[in-house]
């Protein structure tokens, strides 16, 4: 019989220490790899498949339009426009306007400059490096990979799978006992993210390097030629975004003073009914 | 009442984008930062001279690569005048000086230029902004020329100096200037090219000289060459950092 008392909560160990650590740093990091990473977009804002780039057929391109009566921004993909006044290819105050793909408030430093924006980027790469070397091998030596993100073969049924799915669309998150451990979509979205797209991200970096192209010619190979990996590069840059916004709107829809504090301090608040 | 929170709303996001926009600022003009930004460059270079192989070869390209829309970028057409001069006349009176720490200065003609061992290379030109452009380059291999001049013990960087001014403003400090140092200067991809597609040099892109040092960025590919310099350290020269861009931001490794 468990209905005879009421829940009691309780505070568990949450996170290990490595991992509260290594996602504070990465998580300043990526934002000032994005930053940055723009900043040197801004510098040729159009990508082209293959090694070479094709001046007149990007497949994306943002860019300012005279319109006569004043600027316009444009993006264009795949040679579909779509205006985007404001944000992309024409942005700024009234009247203090500018020419420039991504806005001022997205990119590290706001100001142009082609160098700076350069020095950033591989500075915080090597600290992305460093510190996902950290996490990964901690992650595997721990036993927390295979004990927290490796989905059990119970959870890998599809039927188990789109329960879940469908439990996160009606807002319904686990509680008790089920909220001890990450159910399956967060365990697939954390091992996507850690072994396959921050990676690649890494990889599709060093294949854009001159020197790293003479040295080990098969990685850039790999891409499909220097400006495949510039896509690659940028395409990879927008799925981490697009991760952060989906992995930030689950911590405010879960109870995020307990998700935070589970990832700051390491103690996670349970409810569990105590079984005789 | 919506109104008003729309306009509150509006404001503090104002606020907050505005000291965002000015703590990033902050960062990047203070001192600490800007020496550990410029540690990282050191960083990036041990890590690429150490891993890669000083003779690996940047990839060579087929014919059918070849760009027909290869982007010229910097000075495209200089209009300082001992460089209009050499050009009315064909570059008949050009000479390539080559001095400071070496055994023999020389000056050279272009003919006495395309008389040194030579090579032909199909390769990917990548400009510091993301663009790359494949091309085919024809000219004199610098090792051997080095031979023939004879570098003295204390030369360890080259420097190419340029006719042309890409910032009329900056005085003298504004002529382009490049400089590598003797791994890239003994690589057999690094050349003084005077062909281009199978053609003489064009303007655009540097003539009568232009370096090709395959493994780094397009900057560092001086254009319209009038002098090398050998030393042993290019803290003296314009803005004391190695190159034009160099002075002006960039790095001066360049293979990343
Ligand atoms: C404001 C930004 C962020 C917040 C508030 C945040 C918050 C959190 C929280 C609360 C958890 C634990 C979830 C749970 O216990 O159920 C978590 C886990 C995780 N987050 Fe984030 N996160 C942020 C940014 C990022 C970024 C930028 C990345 C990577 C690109 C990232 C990757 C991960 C990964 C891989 C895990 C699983 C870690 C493990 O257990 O090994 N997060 N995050």
């Amino acid at each position: 019989m468990t209905s005879a008392r009421p829940p009691k909560t309780v505070l568990v160990q949450r996170h290990g220490l490595v991992t509260r650590i290594t996602h504070g740093i990465n998580l300043l990091v990526v934002i000032g790899l994005l930053m940055s990473g723009l900043q040197i977009f801004n510098a040729h804002p159009a990508l082209y498949w293959g090694h070479k780039s094709t001046f007149t057929q990007p497949w994306l391109a943002i860019q300012a339009l005279d319109q006569g009566d004043g600027m316009a921004g444009s993006t264009w993909i795949n040679g579909h426009g779509f205006e985007t006044t404001g944000v992309l290819g024409y942005s700024g105050a009234p009247g203090a306007g500018e020419k420039r793909a991504f806005p001022k408030w997205a990119t590290l430093p706001s100001y142009r400059s082609l160098g700076t924006g350069r020095h950033w980027h591989f500075f915080l790469a090597w600290i992305f490096v460093g510190n996902g070397l950290v996490y990964l091998a901690s992650g595997l030596i721990t036993g927390h990979v295979r004990r927290d993100l490796l989905p059990t073969r119970r959870e890998l049924g599809l039927r188990q799978i789109l329960q879940t799915v469908w439990d996160h669309l009606r807002l319904r998150f686990p509680r008790g006992e089920a909220a001890r451990s990450y159910n399956v979509l967060q365990k697939l979205a954390y091992l996507a993210v850690a072994f396959i797209l921050l990676p690649l991200m890494v990889l599709a970096g060093l294949g854009m390097s001159p020197g790293v192209d003479a040295g080990l010619p098969g990685l850039v190979s790999l891409f499909g030629g220097r400006q495949s990996a510039r896509s690659i590069h940028f395409i990879c840059a927008s799925l981490i975004v697009g991760f952060i916004g989906l992995h930030v709107l689950m911590v405010l829809l879960s109870g995020p003073l307990n998700q935070l504090r589970g990832m700051i301090t390491g103690k996670f608040r349970l409810e569990v009914r105590e079984d005789r | 009442m919506a109104l008003d929170r729309r306009h509150w709303l509006k404001g503090a996001l104002a606020t907050v984008s505005g000291l965002w926009l000015s703590a990033c600022e902050r960062l990047t003009d203070s001192s600490l930062v800007q020496t550990t930004l410029d540690k990282t460059e050191v960083l990036t270079r041990k890590a690429q001279r150490g891993l890669i192989p000083p003779q690996a070869l940047a990839r060579e390209f087929t014919p059918a690569d070849i760009s027909r829309d290869f982007r010229a970028n910097g000075s495209i057409s200089p209009g300082d005048a001992d460089y209009r001069t050499l050009l009315q006349a064909g570059f008949a009176d050009y000479r390539l000086r080559i001095d400071g720490l070496v055994d023999r200065p020389q000056s050279l003609s272009l003919s006495d230029i395309r008389a040194l061992p030579a090579r032909t290379q199909i390769t990917r030109h990548d400009c510091v902004e993301g663009w790359s452009s494949i091309g085919k380059w024809t000219g004199a291999q610098l090792a051997p020329l080095l031979e023939q001049v004879g570098l003295k013990p204390e030369a360890r960087f080259l420097v190419f100096h340029c006719f042309d001014t890409l910032d009329p403003e900056a005085g003298a400090k504004g002529r382009y200037y490049e400089s590598i140092d003797l791994v890239d200067a003994r690589h057999p991809q690094t050349l003084l090219a005077y062909e281009m597609n199978d053609a003489v040099l064009p303007v655009a892109h540097g003539a009568p000289l232009r370096l090709r040092v395959e493994r780094q960025l397009g900057y560092k590919h001086a254009k319209y060459i009038s002098r090398i310099e050998a030393v042993a350290d290019f803290a003296h020269i314009a803005g004391g950092k190695g190159g034009y861009w160099e002075d002006r931001g960039y790095e001066w490794y360049a293979g990343i």
